[in-house]
């Protein structure tokens, strides 16, 4: 694949409006063939990582905006989730594999994003989120 | 009295009820607010104690899909129950060993071997 597709939204902070926006985004990213494996993969980090912005970025506070940027550039898949909320640092989110923090509900979200995806990284303020992923053709 | 369950399917034999996932994906907020509350039912209106969580039909859920299982698990020893899950499929496996539910649950490769232990 020596194509480029990029794609953007703006969507209000509802947790349905994301639903919606990530069948979109994967029905895109499914045409292009990837694998299935890969393809869940993203799914989960985008569910986590608008989730995030929804939820603790913009507190659900439907007047305010989320946006999504994504560039699939051959393999190579990369997404930005932009909330307009505060920011928060991630190095202070707890590690929830400790085991004072096993049922807590916090930090398994930004853990599953770094497991799943190649690249995960917030920008200076914390409110800007990339995600990116090299994922493979299915046979 | 408790609503009829439409995510998941629910059995009961010998005091152990067995209740599997019909969601293919727990990931959406609206899908995992309804299983949760299915789920809690059991305890909470059912009056269920030994649980196996059975997730064949299962591929991947999410850290919120987690928490109501957390959740759930803490209904369960309120009660001084047991709950076990069985059948993941190797994505969901990746993702109980990456946030360390394993060291959590306890997971057993099939149901049958869910039934013998419990």
């Amino acid at each position: 694949m020596s194509n480029t597709n990029q794609f953007g939204y703006t969507i209000q902070s509802e947790l349905s409006e994301s639903s919606r926006i990530q069948e979109e985004i994967m029905m895109l990213l499914r045409k292009l063939g990837f694998d299935d494996e890969d393809l869940a993969d993203l799914h989960i980090a985008m569910e986590e990582g608008l989730a995030n912005a929804i939820k603790h970025g913009n507190q659900l506070d439907a007047s305010k905006q989320v946006k999504i940027e994504g560039m699939v550039d051959g393999n190579m898949v990369k997404i930005e989730i932009e909330d307009e909320g505060e920011g928060f640092n991630p190095e202070e989110v707890p590690d929830p594999t400790l085991e004072e923090n096993l049922d807590k509900p916090s930090g398994r979200g930004i853990l599953l994003m770094r497991a799943f995806m190649d690249t995960i990284e917030y920008n200076d303020k914390g409110n800007r989120l990339r995600i990116e992923k090299t994922c493979s053709i299915q046979g | 009295m408790a609503s009829i369950p439409t995510r998941i399917d629910i059995q009961q034999a010998d005091g152990v009820t067995v209740a599997r996932f019909k969601d293919r994906r727990l990931l959406d907020e609206a899908t995992i607010d309804l299983v949760g509350n299915e789920l809690y039912a059991l305890v909470d209106d059912m009056g269920c104690e030994q649980v196996i969580l059975d997730f064949s039909e299962v591929e991947y859920m999410s850290s919120s899909a987690l928490g109501k299982l957390i959740k759930f698990h803490k209904k369960i020893q309120s009660v001084a129950g047991s709950l076990r899950l069985c059948s993941l499929k190797p994505e969901l496996q990746k993702i109980f060993k990456v946030l360390a539910l394993h060291k959590v649950f306890k997971i057993d490769k099939s149901l049958d071997k869910s039934l013998k232990k419990i």
